[in-house]
């Protein structure tokens, strides 16, 4: 890629080492342009490296973080299939950021790294589960809204030109299509159900719908960075492109669902051809995502206990190992 | 086991949704249809990768559906006794369940999780076959929900050491270490029953219980062989759940009956070999019985601890509040 230069490039290399730079750049580029893969192994420009270390681990922080609003749930669903269902999903999710930590390792950092990262408060999160999960039917909420969001998000991620972020991308797609249709399927039993039920249902559409549209980022315009991850075929469509096309689902969907969206403005566009939706509040986005959400801190502190109360755990299991080794090189 | 079961359909079916141009969040990986007509998005509604048919597993469901043709109709004995062994695994369930979230590493919060759903899996069958023989005459089965959300302390007949509180991460483990070993000696004979439902159940989940028991055990000798403070906490754990051990081998009028008939398992009958296989770990692990004395039990009369009160409270607030309601 043409906008791809050698910015990245320390001054102080060898006349060899610079060589090497510009052929692992010109492979880079040819791969790139050919809409092909990149592998742990290749040289990669510093500043993609760091992009995708970015936005791998964001991408496995909000995993783990995200089954915190569900485990809330675990023990209080309301039937045993409920139970089991979201155990199955809390556990996929738990699943999920282990293979994206895998995915980010793959870049040079250590996953002991990236969770001490998340528990300084250091590395960010999907602001959206700074939210609460106060009733049942947010459980159907996030797997509708939550999920779906990240699923429009995350497919054409399945793509992308990082050969081990692509490929966990497919596995966690297709168990996210099931969570966003098992959600669905809450919603609908609800919106079914005795009126408190679909009242239920409809304030958690209420709450979740605007954070949802909101998964996908800031405006095009205010979203500095899309381009070049655009450029580096990380990214395959924009913000604004994909929260459109999200609407014009949900449009269809919550009919089916006999509830609506809060959102009077949502309308087709017939000369753009796209969906369009009613103005957002970026600044409770940014506050949200700078820890003023109502769940921030909460969060935060319980990933932080769960690791503090389980380091003589991995202590043991690491001191088990260092024995059992030794053990064996003895006899 | 030389034919291949040709029943389960493994076919990952993530392209059917590739010709349907309408909407562009399909690319043959995930999509966000959801299963019904109408509903627009992804077209194809079967287009889901997880469509997996779960092939000729054993679900509750299934067991359900018995029910309601009348083809599965336990005596009230049989009933009380899968009752018992529905209520152990799900009150465990509801207290590995909490660890979700919780655990020392990613990697325990997805084997606590799925020991947490195989034993409610188990719990989720018993319960429904019990359901179909605890309802007055005239009266329709009751269901797993029926019995798991609308019963009172005193009607759960699980045993006090399913009940017992998590405690720390070496007290889980060796709650689930003595309950996997008497699971899996239970299962195993249990796949004899004369009664054809409770033996279908037993065999699959003693599958399950295979891997509890190993993943228990091999957590026994890391933290006992580890450092002296997951040592310490080991020892510690046993110690706090040994009172509860006895209760699972007490014999009773109803275990007794069911098992002269051939369907259940006398309690008593697995206690040698509980002491043998638990104990040969224990050894391997530099451990000794711990010497506590045992509580007098009472849960398989109704008669439990404080703690049961609470984990119910926690379990049926949101069913109780929607009586009659179905989610």
């Amino acid at each position: 890629m043409a906008t791809q230069n050698l910015q990245s490039v320390p001054a102080e290399l060898s006349p060899e080492e610079l060589e090497a730079e510009r052929a692992g750049q010109k492979y880079f580029d040819r791969i790139i342009a050919e809409d092909s893969r990149i592998e742990p192994r290749d040289w990669m420009p510093a500043a993609y490296r760091k992009t995708l270390l970015r936005q791998i681990s964001q991408h496995a922080h909000s995993e783990i973080i995200g089954m915190q609003p569900e485990a809330n749930w675990i023990t209080r669903a309301p039937s045993l299939k409920r139970k089991a269902i979201l155990m199955a999903k809390v556990q996929d999710e738990a699943g999920h950021g282990l293979y994206l930590y895998s995915a980010a390792e793959t870049l040079g950092q250590h996953r002991d790294q990236m969770t001490e990262d998340l528990i300084a408060g250091k590395a960010r999160y999907s602001s959206i589960f700074n939210y609460p999960a106060v009733t049942w039917a947010d459980m159907g909420a996030i797997g509708w809204l939550v999920d779906g969001a990240a699923i429009c998000n995350q497919v054409p991620l399945c793509r992308a030109s990082y050969g081990p972020y692509g490929r966990a991308m497919v596995r966690i797609c297709k168990e996210e299509s099931f969570h966003q249709r098992q959600g669905f399927e809450i919603l609908l039993e609800l919106s079914h159900g005795t009126p408190a039920q679909k009242q239920m249902a409809q304030d958690a559409v209420n709450r979740w719908y605007a954070p949802a549209l909101m998964m996908f980022g800031p405006p095009d315009e205010d979203s500095p960075n899309s381009k070049q991850s655009m450029a580096w075929n990380i990214k395959r469509f924009s913000n604004d492109e994909l929260r459109s096309r999200f609407v014009g689902m949900m449009v269809e969907q919550v009919k089916v669902l006999g509830l609506t969206l809060p959102d009077p403005d949502v309308r087709f566009n017939e000369e753009t051809k796209k969906w369009e939706h009613g103005p957002l509040d970026w600044e409770e986005f940014k506050a949200v995502l700078a820890g003023h959400g109502p769940c921030n801190a909460q969060r935060l502190e319980r990933r932080r206990q769960a690791h503090d109360d389980g380091a003589w755990v991995r202590e043991a299991a690491a001191e088990y190992a260092r024995k059992q080794a030794e053990k064996e090189y003895a006899a | 086991m030389t034919a291949p079961n040709t029943n389960t359909n493994t076919n990952l079916n993530t392209n059917a949704n590739t010709a349907n141009t309408t909407d562009f969040a399909i690319e043959g990986h995930g999509d966000i249809s959801v299963g019904v007509t109408g509903a627009g998005a992804s077209g194809d509604g079967s287009a889901s990768a997880t469509r997996i048919t779960p092939g000729n597993a054993l679900r509750p469901e299934d067991i359900a559906l018995e029910v309601r043709r009348g083809t599965a109709k336990p005596a009230k004995d049989v009933a009380e006794y899968a009752l018992r062994l529905g209520d152990d695994a799900l009150i465990l369930a509801q207290r590995l369940g909490h660890w979700i979230s919780r655990a020392p590493e990613l990697e325990e919060d997805i084997a606590l999780g799925n020991i947490a759903l195989d034993q409610l899996g188990h719990a989720r069958s018993f319960l429904t076959y019990a359901g179909a023989g605890l309802a007055e005459e005239g009266q329709p089965a009751k269901t797993e929900d029926d019995l798991a959300y609308f019963r009172r302390e005193h009607e759960f007949r699980s045993a006090h050491l399913f009940e017992q509180p998590n405690g720390d991460f070496a007290a889980t483990i060796a709650r689930q270490f003595i309950v996997s070993n008497y699971q899996h000696l239970l299962y195993s004979r249990l796949t004899q029953s004369a009664d054809d439902t409770l033996a279908a159940i037993a065999a699959k989940a003693v599958k399950e219980v295979d891997y509890h028991l190993d993943h228990s055990a091999q957590w026994v000798l890391r933290l006992a062989g580890g450092t002296e403070e997951s040592r310490r906490r080991m020892i510690h754990g046993l110690t706090l759940m040994w009172p509860y051990v006895n209760e699972l081998f007490d014999d009773d009028s109803l275990t007794t009956r069911l098992a002269d008939a051939g369907v259940a398992v006398l309690p008593s009958s697995l206690k040698e070999d509980f002491d043998r296989l638990l104990g040969e770990v224990l050894t391997e692990a530099g451990l000794e019985t711990p010497n506590v004395p045992q509580s007098l039990g009472g849960g398989r009369d109704g008669r439990h601890s404080e703690h049961l009160g609470y984990v119910l409270a926690e379990m049926q607030v949101l069913a109780r509040e929607h009586p009659g309601a179905s989610w």
